[in-house]
């Protein structure tokens, strides 16, 4: 053990260094070794005690001459042993000089010894090495020391056990030097272990719970008879079906059940990836019509600017669906609740060409293909979406009948149908409306039909309760018929509207021209009645602002505003469209905006607040001269109409910036109340129109004073 | 009496002729229902005189080759009413008396 070695070789000789230089003389080493040390170490400054002797020179410089000996002075020196030899007690002459004051066991071993090696051997368990060491040092020390003076690497030390320890030590450091390089153990007495510790990070637990695998429960009875029965039964489906020698055999089992079972699975997927198509269908068209729906959010026509008064429309998506392309569109709704969604009602408007209808529902989202579609045996004519809930539909069908539809449910048909049982029209029902709930909270809806009559129906439970709100052919008719024709007599229904704000009152235009004021308290008479036109008022609707004015329109190519407080009874204002007007609507945002559909495919947009006498935007909006427009609808929050044309087709177009001028708004008026403001604008276009009719009847006036 | 004879051999014979096996009720996929099916074939074949030793075998190849927890009825006479995961049943006939039930429920 190299390191214990010189440690323990190191530490006497300082203890001993006097002692060294009298008492061994020939021990050269230790002196040289001293000289050493004195040419480096500093010059040492005496301490002297208080108390020492004050010497004078003389006394300093005698001489006392002191001879040491290796004696024991306490060891007997006249020991007396009895010698068998002689059979006499004689003197020993050699005394043990050697006295033991301490004595104290080390803990190191050679590295020479045995146990040095088998220990070294173990070494590469570095740690568990010294601890063992340690322990087993006490016997360890003896065979070191054994070995030692066994080895004979010292002279002196023949006689020498434990005691010459001291003298061991000087010249052990070659060997240890030599040594060095082998492998080191630890150093015992300032060794520390290099291995740190980590911050360990806190345990948290997380555990989640899955929806246990779907189950169902299946119950059956094995006998014998019923496994007979059974395969009696699939041994005549296998006959039926092959109409040949049975076979049975697995494999055709097989291929009919696997054909089965594809198509079964084939059916499941498409119902399960419809959420995911719908969705992908609509990203797909996003992006097709993504210059559609850039100009339908953004495009505004420049041109305006340079036109100061006219107005232009921008044609967008195009509407049409493949089985409907064929039938005219008949009618026209926006959803009340989704500003993208309307319905379209299909059928034919040729008496000669009747045949089936559809109801199909659009999103302005998705132009490719409709969202919802029922299909009917009859024409559908006319179909209102109900305002506070917008999943049912009432339509009218040109078989009479009236059904309500339920988008909710998956129903191919409607929920409610009225039936020849439960009075429904003798003729085509042109068109119908939702009112609102009755004193139950049913819901219930008005019909019209060129039959004459005018029916309220009411959803009660599962069926559909009709009662006849006003029967047209009357005998006033009869009265003011001339000739006294039978014709004359029957009025046919062809438009009705409901007025805004009065719930009772409610316009009916006619196939004869006419237009009566009714109310809902009377069934017999008439509040009023204009000869508004020489053919069928296709369509009668009041002011969106003001309640006296409504408007009408005819085949007989003319739109008519009138005004119900005037005296006599004449429009207000007449517009000549040169050709039959299919449909007429005001505009939602304000009180003079109207636009009017003809059926040489032009649409026409009015405000009398501009132009009293031609229309601001005069525009042909179909491909083909021959397509006759049928409908008009406004958007209710943005600036679109649609457009029905009797080839299926819907357009869909945009109103430039000067077929919408809205008032401009006041400074300060930002902060005011949704409510106040809505009230505001009540009031101003009110006023709007009131001015018009005003500047309208001051010259009449001015006339009459002159006549 | 003649014509009875004929009818009932006319019967027999087809009686013998039923012998495939026959699937009344199973919502497996297509793969593993003809799998299962061929696994109950082979065993009923295989121990057509233990009812027992067959539906062992049917119960531990289902469990090795779809995971575990498969249950398998043979018998010619019996009722059940079981409670068993979606896409994991298959009763059949085979042999003309055998029923098979064959499910999974863990």
């Amino acid at each position: 053990m190299p390191t214990k070695g010189t440690a323990r070789g190191k530490a006497p000789p300082g203890a001993d260094k006097r002692k060294a230089k009298t008492i061994k003389d020939d021990d050269t080493i230790t002196e040289l070794r001293e000289d050493l040390d004195d040419d480096w170490t500093q010059p040492k400054q005496l301490v002297k005690p208080d108390d020492q002797l004050q010497l004078s020179e003389a006394e300093l410089k005698e001489e006392f001459t002191r001879i040491l000996t290796a004696n024991n002075p306490h060891a007997p020196q006249n020991i007396v042993r009895y010698s068998f030899k002689d059979l006499q007690y004689k003197q020993t002459s050699s005394v043990d000089q050697l006295a033991i004051h301490f004595a104290l066991d080390g803990n190191l071993i050679h590295k020479d010894s045995d146990e040095a090696r088998r220990q070294l051997a173990r070494g590469e368990q570095g740690v568990e090495v010294v601890s063992e060491h340690q322990s087993e040092a006490g016997d360890v020390e003896k065979a070191d020391t054994g070995t030692d003076t066994e080895g004979g690497e010292k002279a002196e030390g023949e006689s020498g056990k434990e005691g010459d320890g001291a003298e061991d030590g000087a010249p052990t450091p070659a060997p240890a030097a030599g040594s060095s390089s082998e492998k080191k153990l630890t150093n015992q007495f300032n060794f520390s272990e290099r291995a740190s510790q980590t911050y360990n990070n806190p345990l948290r637990e997380r555990g989640t719970t899955t929806e246990p695998p779907p189950r169902a429960t299946y119950s059956s009875n094995v006998t014998q008879w019923e496994i007979y029965d059974a395969y009696q039964e699939d041994f005549e489906k296998q006959e039926k079906s092959k109409e040949k020698k049975v076979v049975p055999g697995r494999k055709d089992e097989e291929t009919k059940r696997k054909k089965l079972t594809i198509v079964d699975s084939q059916s499941d997927d498409i119902s399960s990836v419809a959420r995911g198509a719908k969705i992908i269908e609509r990203m797909v068209n996003q992006n097709t019509y993504d210059d559609v729906a850039q100009d339908f959010k953004y495009y505004e026509d420049q041109s305006d600017e340079y036109r100061d008064q006219e107005g232009t429309l921008l044609p967008l998506w195009k509407f049409s669906y493949e089985k409907a392309k064929k039938l005219a569109v008949t009618s026209l709704c926006w959803s009340p609740c989704y500003t993208d969604v309307f319905a379209v009602g299909h059928g034919s408007y040729d008496f000669m060409k009747q045949s089936n209808g559809m109801i199909l529902f659009y999103t302005l989202k998705n132009p490719s293909y409709p969202e919802y579609m029922y299909q009917t045996d009859s024409g559908v004519m006319c179909l209102d979406i109900h305002p506070t809930q917008p999943y049912l539909v009432a339509a009218g069908f040109y078989d009479g009948c009236v059904g309500v539809f339920n988008i909710h449910e998956n129903k191919g048909g409607p929920i409610y149908l009225s039936t020849a049982k439960t009075g429904k029209h003798t003729d085509p029902v042109w068109q119908v409306r939702w009112q609102k709930e009755d004193l139950d909270n049913n819901l219930n809806f008005f019909s019209v039909s060129s039959d004459g009559r005018i029916t309220a129906w009411t959803l009660i439970k599962n069926e559909l309760h009709y009662m006849d709100v006003i029967q047209l052919n009357t005998n006033d008719l009869l009265a003011d018929a001339v000739d006294g024709s039978q014709l004359a007599t029957t009025g046919a229904g062809m438009s009705f509207d409901f007025h805004k704000q009065n719930d009772y009152l409610f316009l009916v235009g006619t196939e004869e021209g006419k237009v009566h004021v009714c109310s809902k308290m009377y069934s017999s008479t008439f509040l009023d009645t204009y000869n508004a036109h020489h053919m069928a008022v296709y369509r009668v609707a009041w002011n969106h602002y003001h309640p006296r004015i409504f408007i009408t329109c005819s085949a007989d190519w003319s739109v008519k505003i009138w005004d119900r407080t005037n005296s006599k009874p004449e429009p207000v204002f007449t517009f000549d469209l040169n050709s039959a007007v299919g449909d007429v609507a005001w505009a939602p945002y304000s009180s003079t905006v109207f636009a009017a559909v003809t059926t040489d495919g032009k649409v026409h947009v009015y405000d009398l607040n501009v132009n009293k006498y031609e229309a601001i935007c005069e525009q042909l909006v179909t491909p083909k001269k021959k397509t006759k427009l049928t409908h008009i609808s406004f958007n209710t929050e943005y600036p679109v109409i649609i457009v029905g044309d009797d080839r299926g087709y819907v357009t869909c177009l945009k109103l430039s910036p000067n077929l919408r001028k809205m008032p401009k708004e006041k400074k300060g008026t930002e902060q005011v109340k949704p409510e106040e403001k809505a009230a505001q604008k009540l009031e101003f276009e009110v006023n709007k129109m009131e001015k018009l009719l005003a500047m309208v009847r001051q010259p009449d006036n001015k006339e009459k004073e002159k006549h | 009496m003649a014509e009875e004879v004929v009818e009932k051999k006319t019967e027999e014979t087809k009686r013998v002729i039923h012998t495939y096996p026959l699937i009344r009720h199973s919502d497996m996929n297509e793969e593993m229902r003809t799998e299962a099916m061929e696994l109950c074939v082979t065993a009923c074949e295989k121990f057509s005189s233990n009812n027992e030793n067959a539906a062992k075998m049917i119960k531990e190849t289902m469990d090795k080759k779809f995971g575990a927890s498969w249950h398998a009825v043979v018998g010619e006479g019996f009722g059940f009413e079981i409670t068993h995961e979606v896409k994991n049943i298959l009763y059949m006939f085979f042999g003309g008396t055998y029923g098979i039930v064959v499910w999974k429920c863990s």
